[in-house]
């Protein structure tokens, strides 16, 4: 809940955030919709599930962070503070994921739902069937974020061993943004382009909740394909804080 | 010098109080402000946080219009003619520089040379003479960032001081210096009055600045001055033998009441 | 003021020339970036052969023009939408008490040869596009003049961006709606878009001027919207009435600067 909190005080940047998406996710809507006026039903989608796909993207902008950042912890590494972090007995990888989570609740609520209301009076969205989709979407989400955070995490640590961050934060910009979803729809990328995607955890970030949203995924298989990514980043990302906290008690910070 | 003549400038601060309900406030930060400085003066200007100092000192330099009142500086209206002014005037924040962060001091005079379209002899002569008076010599090739604050405030100073200003403005410019380089700044400052004639206004919290420094006092409070006179007639506003922190104590608190 | 203009920008590159690997990583990673928006044309191309009624080969030459428009304005003037991190931070102050004016210093500050990676992108996609248009002689004068144009009406847009954040100090992420959502907008043929919002950028924000009213022209291409013939002759008309507009809200954001704290 501390995070919630500590987020909310940014509620302007929020509001633009969420006009922002939406001029983002209306521009985007019309070209999806060109494309599949001109191939219906391409990739299982029809253009209402493209429509749906586009602002669903950009609403998962701001919970998943896609476009980086988000975390105290990369300010704290560059300062030299994150020493002092390493060092309390509480987790720092614990620590940092329950105020993610309520990083992305808050912008889950101020930047996901307005983009996603305006898309849906504009243009119209599929909505689920039943409440049993939804509480699988909410899941879906949940995960997605877990595996956003584990990324961003692992990124964000990068810093205590590579002076000038700044490359790695773009290289993973680059691969988030084309390999979510957010750029075109990972379902229509050609061939094996399209098979590495799908299996990449990006995907878990915005094509796999979207698609289980849509009802185009098997569930079961979403939500391992997510959960199974969480564990190994924040495996990875637990192997980072040990190494990270060797390395400043070795060479004091 | 300074001629402001009862100025003053206000915020409309809106505030959410409900959901939908907005709360428009006007606050004054300055209110009928008029004080004249003399070519040559050294003035203190004193006001405990938050009474309009700073404000003032943004008036001065043009950053912030006034909402009432006039106000001249060497000549000039600062809102109207700001970047006319600002060839003329010298401004140092102690809170922050005004160097380039990730430029050396070095390149940051060089380009100050070209921004204020000093000449190329002139700008050699005052920067060496500023150099070795201030110490910059091994810090030249440093980038700013890197700097001690010391070191920093030396060299904020140099650069509000190379195309030879008429007016030095300073905004707490002794803000957490060391000892020993507060008593070298408090030394070039004083000379830099008496020799070049330089109008030096400087606003602190440091009542060792104003004891050393200045001749004149004024302090401001809620947005009024409350004093100007003296250093010798701000303490006989208290009884005998009161420190100077006693008095301006009293100064404030009165106000307050 | 192109002087000053200069000697910053030279200043600055100095600075980051001290870190040649960063730059170099950096430069080469907005190349990337920004060739993502062409990846994307390209996935969709591998499933139409048109879109809007457009081939690929034009759909890139929109892009190629918009981009190299975009990108020289943001290289050059892009940074005015910093405004409220310099306000926040106290700097726009020290720019405020240098005899130049606070336009060019926001302009040129930080300036960064990064951005160039962005329009080395575009200008490669301009030059791989225009051949296979085939492209009459008595038409092609027009693309110079509408990437001027273009150039005037992006730095227009950031400038009104970084106005609108003398008001708007804790939400600078407004102005990126229109600056990088303007950018988006002109990269797809507008016949994609719908009819409101075609008539908005031709007639409100004037964005359909970049590329789409003087592209229609060099390509031979009716209107599908059916606007006026000589509105593709009108990008500077449109370039010079926004850029007067925008130069008006920066003074009028100037004037009603409230610096930060008391």
């Amino acid at each position: 809940m501390y995070g919630f909190r500590r987020h909310s005080t940014y509620r302007a940047a929020a509001i633009a955030g969420a006009f922002t998406n939406t001029v983002f996710g209306i521009l985007r809507a019309y070209i999806l919709i060109a494309l599949w006026e001109a191939r219906p039903g391409l990739a299982g989608y029809d253009v209402a599930d493209a429509i749906t796909f586009c602002f669903l993207s950009q609403a998962f902008i701001g919970p998943m962070q896609v476009f980086g950042g988000g975390l105290g912890l990369a300010e704290r590494v560059r300062t030299g503070d994150a020493a002092v972090d390493l060092v309390r007995p509480a987790s720092l990888q614990f620590w940092s994921m329950a105020d993610d989570l309520g990083r992305a609740l808050y912008l889950f609520l101020m930047r996901s739902i307005p983009p996603t209301l305006i898309g849906a009076a504009l243009f119209g969205i599929v909505v689920p069937a039943g409440p049993l989709t939804w509480l699988l979407f909410a899941a879906s989400v949940v995960a997605g974020v877990l595996v956003s955070f584990g990324v961003r995490y692992l990124v964000a640590l990068s810093a205590c061993w590579i002076l000038d961050d700044r490359g790695i934060q773009s290289l993973s910009l680059v691969l988030c943004l084309f390999f979510s979803g957010m750029v075109v729809p990972l379902n229509i990328m050609p061939g094996w382009l399209g098979t590495v995607a799908n299996a990449l955890p990006w995907a878990a970030m915005v094509q796999v909740p979207a698609d289980v949203y849509l009802g185009k995924t098997d569930v079961a298989h979403a939500l391992g394909f997510q959960l199974g990514w969480a564990a190994v980043l924040i495996a990875l990302g637990a192997l980072a804080t040990r190494a990270a906290r060797r390395k400043v008690v070795i060479q004091g910070g | 010098m300074i001629e402001v003549h009862q100025a003053g400038r206000s915020f409309t601060i809106s505030r959410r109080t409900g959901l939908l309900r907005r709360e428009r406030r006007v606050v004054h930060a300055v209110r009928d402000l008029s004080f004249t400085v003399e070519a040559g003066e050294f003035v203190g200007y004193l006001g405990p946080n938050g009474a309009g100092k700073s404000t003032t000192i943004k008036m001065l330099t043009g950053i912030l219009a006034p909402t009432s009142g006039h106000i001249q500086v060497a000549g000039l209206d600062p809102t109207k003619h700001r970047t006319a002014l600002a060839r003329r005037i010298g401004v140092v924040f102690g809170q922050r520089t005004t160097l380039w962060w990730d430029l050396p001091l070095r390149d940051s005079f060089e380009l100050i040379r070209h921004l204020y379209k000093v000449d190329r002899v002139k700008h050699r002569e005052r920067l060496d003479q500023l150099t070795e008076v201030l110490g910059l010599g091994e810090f030249m090739r440093t980038p700013v960032r890197q700097l001690s604050l010391g070191q920093r405030m030396r060299g904020d100073i140099t650069a509000a001081l190379l195309h030879d200003p008429a007016v030095l403005v300073l905004d707490e410019p002794t803000i957490g210096l060391d000892v020993v380089s507060k008593a070298a700044m408090r030394g070039f400052l004083r000379d830099l009055n008496a020799e070049q004639g330089t109008t030096v206004l400087l606003t602190t919290h440091d009542l060792g600045d104003i004891e050393r420094l200045c001749r004149r006092v004024m302090v401001i409070d809620h947005g009024r001055l409350t004093f100007d006179g003296t250093v010798d007639a701000l303490r006989a506003t208290a009884p005998e033998e009161s420190s100077i922190e006693d008095v301006v104590t009293r100064l404030y608190t009165a106000a307050e009441k | 003021m192109v002087r000053t203009y200069t000697l910053l920008a030279w200043t600055w590159l100095r600075a980051g020339a001290q870190y040649p690997l960063s730059m170099a990583l950096l430069t080469i990673g907005t190349f990337v970036v920004s060739a993502l928006d062409l990846i994307a044309i390209w996935i969709i191309f591998e499933h139409t052969g048109t879109l809007g009624g457009f081939t690929l080969p034009e759909v890139m030459f929109l892009y190629g023009t918009a981009m190299v428009s975009f990108s020289l304005a943001d290289l050059l003037f892009g940074n005015v939408d910093k405004l409220s991190a310099h306000v926040r931070a106290g700097t726009f102050d020290s720019m405020l008490i240098r005899p130049v004016s606070p336009f060019v210093q926001m302009a040129v500050d930080r300036f960064a040869v990064q951005r160039l990676g962005k329009l080395v992108q575009a200008v490669v996609v301009l030059v791989i596009a225009l051949p296979q248009l085939d492209v009459p002689s008595s038409r092609v004068w027009m693309v110079p003049v509408m990437v001027f144009c273009g150039t005037v009406i992006f730095t227009a847009v950031f400038t009104l961006g970084g106005a609108l954040q003398f008001l708007l100090t804790d939400a600078p992420e407004v102005a990126n709606a229109f600056t990088y959502g303007g950018s988006a907008l002109t990269q797809y043929p507008l016949s994609v878009y719908g009819t409101d919002l075609v008539r908005g950028v031709t007639f409100v924000l004037p964005l359909a001027f970049v590329n789409w009213q003087p592209g229609l022209f060099v390509l031979g291409h009716e209107d599908p919207f059916g606007l006026p013939y000589w509105l593709r002759f009108a990008a500077p008309l449109a370039a010079l009435l926004l850029g007067a507009i925008s130069a008006l809200a920066w003074r009028a954001g100037l004037r009603r600067y409230r610096s930060t704290g008391s």
